[in-house]
């Protein structure tokens, strides 16, 4: 690719990521009362959106090859368990990722 | 006093202190968004792209997820209607996020385009799950916010960039570290919220779409699940929500 195409590729892809964000404000605008069936997914989409992201983040990962999930599951478990303790987010991230990296390196 | 407190156009002394009520809450996202961010950088310079490929897509683009893909067809023949698709279906999550926000950016001016425009999904949970403590104004505070995160992931894309190709090898693991944030971010969520029932409609949703389409083509169905799920059960989630509206009477929400 020569340098004008990938900087047309990367504003398309701006382009995009732009109209996912601004979506919602274009077909809302301000004045307008936003549909009470909106409003009701404003308060209830994000708790399933966030579980969307965790699978999300955890697709690759195969029960039945390789490590079986098992560096994954415990790093979720530390993560999640440490936050339900201590509601630390930076402690349960760097615990969990440390000892997710000491797993995939040293044990699996 | 020609000065006005209008929200638009808030003093230096308040856009100071929104900057250092902003700052702690985005520590963690420091930490992941330059790792993940390096994490980019040294994937774009695998690929043979130039160092600032990851530069420019952290400007531009600043979404994680998609950045990664994108930076995997810039090595291959040029077709932006492609990535352009491509992109609006990784990020299309990003809707819910604006519909979340729509009174919350409400009168805040110029300071509005750029909250949209940086609306990624770790500014996206502080910016809906916190309220500025007293006296903060909320528009600064929030673009703070907003402006701090996407200077981490600037910041560790182009060091990700630079010495990627210095970097033969890259210690396995590290991107875990996104998992983590939103296993985080999801029992924050949880513990918020006035009811559980659209949590475990997301996670099955995302199960249910994930074992049928698989790893590459779930996020489309789920969504639609996911928003089918939430249509239904419309009767028994809202009731929660109608409560705490009279209970916190008078609290934040514009």
């Amino acid at each position: 690719m020569t340098t004008l195409q990938m900087l047309i590729t990367i504003g398309a892809a701006g382009a995009a990521t732009v109209l996912t964000r601004a979506a919602a404000f274009i077909a809302f605008p301000a004045g307008r009362e936003t549909p009470a069936f909106v409003r009701y997914l404003g308060n209830a989409l994000p708790g399933a959106v966030f579980g969307l992201l965790v699978v999300y983040c955890l697709k690759d990962v195969s029960i039945f090859s390789e490590s079986h999930g098992i560096p994954e599951a415990v790093g979720v478990l530390i993560a999640g368990g440490l936050y339900l303790k201590r509601h630390n987010m930076l402690l349960s991230i760097v615990a969990s990722t440390v000892v997710y990296m000491l797993l995939v390196n040293l044990a699996f | 006093m020609t000065e006005t407190t209008d929200t638009t156009g808030a003093a230096p002394g308040a856009r100071l202190a929104a900057l250092r009520a902003a700052f702690p809450l985005t520590i963690p996202i420091l930490a992941g968004f330059v790792f993940l961010g390096i994490t980019c950088g040294i994937y774009a310079g695998s690929l043979g792209l130039p160092w600032w490929v990851p530069v420019l897509m952290s400007i531009v683009i600043f979404a994680g997820s998609a950045e990664f893909v994108v930076a995997s067809q810039l090595a291959g023949a040029f077709d932006p209607l492609t990535t352009f698709a491509v992109v609006l279906i990784i990020n299309a999550r990003h809707l819910f996020y604006g519909l979340s926000m729509l009174e919350r950016f409400r009168g805040l001016g110029r300071k509005r385009p750029y909250l949209i425009f940086g609306m990624c999904d770790e500014t996206f949970s502080i910016n809906y799950a916190t309220e500025p403590p007293e006296g903060i104004d909320r528009g600064w505070f929030m673009t703070w916010v907003t402006a701090l995160n996407q200077l981490y992931w600037v910041a560790g894309c182009t060091l990700g960039g630079l010495f990627g190709t210095l970097v033969a090898t890259t210690v396995e693991g590290v991107s875990f570290a996104m998992t983590s944030l939103f296993v985080v971010i999801f029992l924050d969520q949880w513990e918020k919220d006035h009811q559980h029932l659209s949590a475990v409609i997301g996670i099955a949703a995302a199960a249910v779409a994930l074992c049928i389409m698989g790893a590459d083509n779930f996020m489309i169905p789920a969504m639609a699940l996911i928003l089918i799920g939430i249509a239904c059960t419309r009767r028994r989630i809202e009731p929660a929500y109608a409560k705490s509206a009279t209970e916190d009477d008078g609290e934040g929400r514009a």
